[in-house]
């Protein structure tokens, strides 16, 4: 196993339990204002201090990585069973109509940022958690597809699918059999970065209060009431910030380090590499 | 090439008869009826009468939606409920502070991940790449406005360089105009920039490893003349891919930032018109930003076809 990938589930497997942990526990009750502590300095009682209402920032960090988590993955669910069959299905019908239609509905869905959905559903049904799932999750949706046709594209041209066509394998079984597991790299890279992405666009959601609302604690929400206080608590942006970073780029390093450990081509290949790419 | 530009404008016009339809539908399923919506449990039976009559609920949805549909295509977006001016209006002031910070962002995003990612990949597996691999993993991994407060605590509170928000006005010159924007547009392009050198320098080390390149190599080109003549173009596709991405990301990102800065932008004015339920304002700026969108997929798509020919022709 890689360093990177040790340190990539060190990571995120850290923030992981944390999230799952604070269904259970948490050192102090998110909800309980203790406003005569607030402001405390890290200690043993609260080990990164509180906040302006005198809440614990460890436990409001555990309530939000739970909710990050579940936002970024039910997001990434979508988008990928909505667009890897959508961009297969384009690709195998490459150049006709329906191609044409797919790829279409893609731009379509495509011309609607995460954020402006997000605006949207807000203006007609308020503000929550489960805006934020869907409005990320539609966005995903033609990231997934566009990738999945555009990886696929090439391979319909090479001899292992001509065969399989002359072999009397049809599209649909061509696609699952042949195209789709030359594609898993291709997904493992994307999926990550639309995981990490999606945790990012929680919190930016959030941060503007179009996502998670009070009293679920979100970083997001965390850093957006610390805003004004940046100068003489700068302490209060900083964790939650911290936070997202470092499970960000523990979801980026596990990406990177299952691609190499699962994909041998990808291993010989930066090896030979060294070699035959030498320019 | 004009006959495949011709056939994408067909298809650009249907996309935007479709996203104006959703648009407008999403505002005309809102629980009860928009003017009730907008005016809150309390507002008197009169007042919601007359909101009902300037927004003309008594007439059909159609004929509301080529309404305002028209209104789109002349300029004219209606009169915001809360700011009691027209929308055309406040939008054209708020396009000087959003546009210029998205280009600047664009500008800034490409200028640094272009050279990054070409040396990155130039220098595959020595101690350039290495750095370049830890400092675009941070890069990716930072939300951009948790940055921008990182920016603000270092060159504004500690060392007083840039104001912490705000925006002076174009007409109060370009300089102090483009200090005001220069930190949000650090804040939105560099991890964008991370993103796009990531994927040159992996798309690019990619197309390296063609034969076609070893062939170019063989009859005697250098590494640069051939990363230049030969890869470079190959790579491009999944790159122009990705800037129009970012595109939509720079938008969606904007929002956030304009808000981080108090800057006087769309994104601001969507988010606030949110808050005060004003719907012809939401409808209208959400409409427009993905008007924009649309057209720089737009774009994108047509310098794709530009590259690479084999495009044009799918089948």
């Amino acid at each position: 196993m890689s360093a990177r990938l040790l340190i990539g589930l060190g990571l995120s497997g850290l923030f992981v339990t944390a999230g799952l942990v604070s269904l259970l526990w948490t050192p102090h009750d998110v909800a309980n204002l203790n406003i005569a502590a607030k402001f405390a300095p890290a200690s043993a009682e609260y080990l990164l201090g509180t906040d302006h209402f005198g809440r614990d920032i460890l436990s409001m960090i555990m309530v939000g990585a739970r909710t990050s988590i579940a936002v970024a993955l039910l997001a990434v669910g979508i988008g990928m069973l909505g667009g890897v069959p959508l961009g297969l299905l384009a690709a195998a019908a490459r150049g006709s109509l329906l191609d044409d239609v797919v790829m279409r509905f893609n731009d379509m869905v495509f011309a609607f940022p995460a954020l402006l959905i997000a605006i949207m559903i807000t203006a007609i049904v308020g503000p929550s958690a489960v805006n934020a799932i869907v409005a990320i999750g539609i966005f995903n949706i033609p990231v997934f597809a566009r990738l999945v046709r555009a990886g696929a594209l090439p391979l319909w041209t090479l001899d292992f699918v001509l065969s399989a066509r002359v072999s009397g394998k049809g599209a649909a079984r061509i696609s699952v059999q042949h195209i789709l597991p030359n594609l898993t790299n291709l997904l493992i890279v994307q999926g990550t970065i639309q995981f990490s992405l999606g945790i990012l666009a929680e919190a930016g959601l959030s941060f503007v209060g179009l996502g998670a609302q009070p009293p679920t604690a979100s970083w997001g929400r965390m850093m957006a009431e610390s805003q004004t206080m940046i100068s003489f608590a700068p302490h209060l942006a900083l964790i939650p910030g911290l936070a997202i970073l470092l499970t960000v780029l523990g979801l980026n390093l596990t990406g990177d380090g299952l691609r190499d450990a699962l994909d041998p081509k990808s291993r010989s290949g930066s090896q030979q590499g060294s070699g035959r790419a030498e320019l | 090439m004009i006959g495949f530009a011709l056939n994408r404008l067909v298809s650009l016009l249907a996309s935007l008869i479709v996203a104006s339809l959703v648009v407008f539908a999403a505002v005309e399923i809102v629980p009860g009826d928009p003017a009730r919506f907008m005016l809150g449990i309390n507002a008197q039976p009169d007042t919601v009468a007359a909101l009902r009559a300037e927004l003309g609920l008594d007439r059909s949805p159609v004929e509301r939606y080529l309404s305002w549909v028209g209104g789109l295509l002349t300029g004219d977006l209606g009169v915001s409920y809360t700011y009691r001016s027209p929308v055309s209006e406040i939008v054209a002031e708020r396009l000087q502070v959003s546009l210029p910070l998205a280009v600047y962002a664009l500008v800034l995003t490409i200028v640094i991940a272009f050279p990054v990612g070409m040396l990155a990949a130039a220098s595959r597996g020595g101690v350039v790449d290495t750095l370049f691999t830890g400092a675009t993993q941070l890069g990716i991994a930072v939300p951009n406005f948790w940055f921008a407060l990182l920016l603000i605590l270092l060159f504004s509170v500690n060392l007083g360089w840039f104001s912490a928000g705000g925006f002076p006005g174009w007409q109060a010159g370009l300089l102090p105009g483009l200090r005001a924007l220069t930190l949000p547009a650090i804040a939105l392009a560099l991890p964008q920039a991370s993103i796009l050198a990531r994927l040159l320098r992996a798309s690019l080390i990619d197309t390296l490893s063609g034969d076609y390149i070893r062939t170019a190599r063989a009859k005697g080109l250098s590494a640069g003349q051939a990363l230049r003549r030969h890869a470079l173009r190959n790579a491009m596709i999944p790159v122009f891919t990705i800037i129009g991405l970012q595109f939509s990301f720079l938008i969606a990102g904007a929002v956030i930032i304009e808000n981080v800065f108090f800057l006087p932008g769309l994104g601001r004015l969507v988010l606030q018109a949110i808050t005060q339920r004003d719907l012809i304002v939401v409808e209208s700026v959400v409409m427009l930003l993905v008007l924009a969108v649309i057209l720089v997929n737009f774009a994108v798509e047509l310098a794709y076809s530009w590259i690479d020919p084999r495009l044009r022709n799918p089948s």
